[in-house]
């Protein structure tokens, strides 16, 4: 349970700043309660509440993670605190890539598979079914990939074409798509809500296993 | 569909577009001519490359008539690589640009490096599903091409030169231009759409938001870790590098490790751009640069900056 007293103190939330769309997450996360650091070097990372690795290029930010041991300061953070990737980030803390195989932190039990939609031509704003209370979820998908297996301890918090988008494992959350490019600010409210220690906005009688790929799917090409 | 939240239609394919060259911001897009030279730049930490025939400081030294590259050669480059592909075509030839889009390439260049196929018009970029990167050399030269559709506006600098000075021109007029909007009075911005030649509702949005509405990269002359670093402190978002890694002078290519070293040390410099200690070490591990031409011995004839309208 959130404890109350403490919501006024405002969470100090990194940004991973080396590359990719980390100005848009800044945005999406910044308000009163909030205070955002763009982080590219391994000491930026100590006294953070919780740590974004946003989209960009997975390759691209594997390298760059390589300086100052980077790579394993994060995944040291993400033993001990709340941390939530979309896309590329997505990829990089998953425990298996595919094709070809990629280092990944490993800390997420999911298999995913990289640019699985194909080119940038097919890529699309769907909107598919969520565990979010409010209503279905707008999702942007940019040469997206997509968890084809998610571990028992993974709860699948959104679906689209039958396959999770949106999932967490312990203080793990990763989208395979980008909140940070639409107006709905659900889910960058669950990551401050997990931070704080709580869950709150989930829909009372949603089962999320049993979300489906028949339920109110569109999108938009 | 009842129950589900609607979301105009209309700003979705322009999303999508900006959305993908978002991904590239803080990276480095470098051309290559071949497969290698395009694993080279992945292995370095690229975020994308544009797939060439000819590099421009080649176009540059052989002249000639510079075209689309074969598709041949961009699909062995697609094929090559992970991630995203790009591709010049003539300013205004929109048949080479379907072909673009027919092979998949992630983004269009319609780029003054190559010989402009049309004196007056450059493509609608509307009318395409690819996203597009323009170059520009001031404000209004960047609105016209976001009004035809572009979804990223790159500094035209001088290619193939790798002489910095004209992209640091570029990039700072642009910004120049913003800022000068700003603090126009409402009344003012029409006047100001005028001697921009470019649509009042961009110049509107652009002053009041102080910002392109699409991400600004920086083009054209950029060799060194510190001329990446140069034009992201001056505003640039993401860089472009042409001629400058894999190329030792217009003619010959430079030894594959001294281009990979090239390609690691640009990354990390346009990521680390305000920390001197960081670009120090960087500028250190880097060897060697493009001999390069100083571009104010080129005539104006020889500009390729010039193209376009």
């Amino acid at each position: 349970m959130p404890i109350t007293g403490l919501a006024e103190i405002p969470l100090k939330i990194g940004v991973v700043a080396l590359q990719g769309d980390y100005a848009a997450h800044a945005e999406a996360l910044r308000s009163s309660d909030t205070e955002i650091v763009s982080v590219r070097e391994t000491a930026e990372l100590v006294d953070l509440d919780g740590l974004v690795i946003p989209g960009g290029e997975s390759t691209a930010l594997l390298k760059l993670l390589t300086r100052e041991n980077m790579f394993e300061a994060v995944r040291e953070f993400a033993a001990a605190k709340p941390v939530f990737g979309t896309c590329a980030g997505c990829i990089i803390l998953a425990k298996e890539v595919l094709p070809p195989p990629q280092q990944s932190l490993a800390v997420l039990d999911i298999i995913i598979q990289r640019n699985a939609y194909g080119r940038q031509i097919e890529s699309r704003v769907a909107m598919g079914d969520c565990a979010f209370s409010g209503g279905g979820l707008e999702m942007v998908f940019i040469r997206a990939p997509r968890i084809v297996r998610a571990g028992s301890r993974v709860e699948i918090l959104a679906r689209y074409g039958g396959f999770p988008t949106l999932v967490r494992q312990g203080n793990i959350l990763a989208a395979t798509f980008h909140p940070e490019l639409s107006a709905d600010r659900r889910i960058h409210r669950f990551f401050c809500a997990m931070i704080r220690g709580g869950q709150p906005c989930l829909s009372p009688g949603v089962q999320m296993g049993n979300l489906g790929r028949r339920h109110n799917e569109t999108h938009e090409r | 569909m009842s129950d589900m939240p609607t979301n105009p239609a209309e700003t979705s394919p322009l999303r999508l577009k900006t959305g993908l060259a978002e991904m590239l911001k803080g990276g480095v897009i470098m051309d290559v001519t071949t497969a290698e030279q395009a694993k080279i730049a992945e292995k370095a930490g690229a975020v994308a490359v544009m797939a060439l025939e000819r590099v421009p400081a080649q176009i540059r030294a052989e002249g000639g008539v510079a075209r689309m590259a074969s598709p041949k050669k961009i699909k062995e480059i697609m094929v090559a690589v992970s991630i995203p592909v790009m591709a010049k075509c003539r300013i205004g030839h929109f048949a080479e640009a379907q072909v673009l889009q027919a092979l998949g390439v992630d983004f269009i260049d319609e780029s003054e490096v190559l010989t402009p196929a049309d004196e007056m018009h450059h493509i609608n970029k509307h009318a395409f599903a690819s996203p597009f990167v323009c170059g520009a050399r001031n404000l209004g030269e960047a609105l016209r091409r976001i009004a035809e559709g572009a979804s990223m506006i790159r500094t035209k600098g001088e290619a193939g030169t790798g002489d910095v000075v004209h992209a640091v021109r570029h990039v700072r007029q642009i910004a120049k231009d913003i800022r000068a909007l700003t603090v126009l009075h409402e009344d003012e911005l029409y006047t100001a759409a005028k001697e921009l030649g470019a649509p009042y509702e961009l110049v509107r949005l652009v002053a009041d938001t102080g910002r392109l509405p699409v991400p600004n990269f920086a083009a054209g002359g950029i060799a060194t870790p510190a001329d990446a670093a140069l034009v992201r402190h001056l505003g640039a978002e993401a860089v472009f590098v042409g001629s400058g890694i894999f190329m030792m002078d217009s003619q010959n290519f430079a030894d594959p490790g001294e281009a990979q070293s090239r390609a690691e040390a640009i990354v990390q410099a346009t990521t680390h751009y305000d920390n001197p200690q960081i670009l120090a070490e960087i500028s250190e591990s880097c060897l060697g640069a493009i001999r390069g031409l100083a571009a104010s011995t080129l005539e104006e004839g020889a500009l390729l900056q010039t193209r376009g309208w």
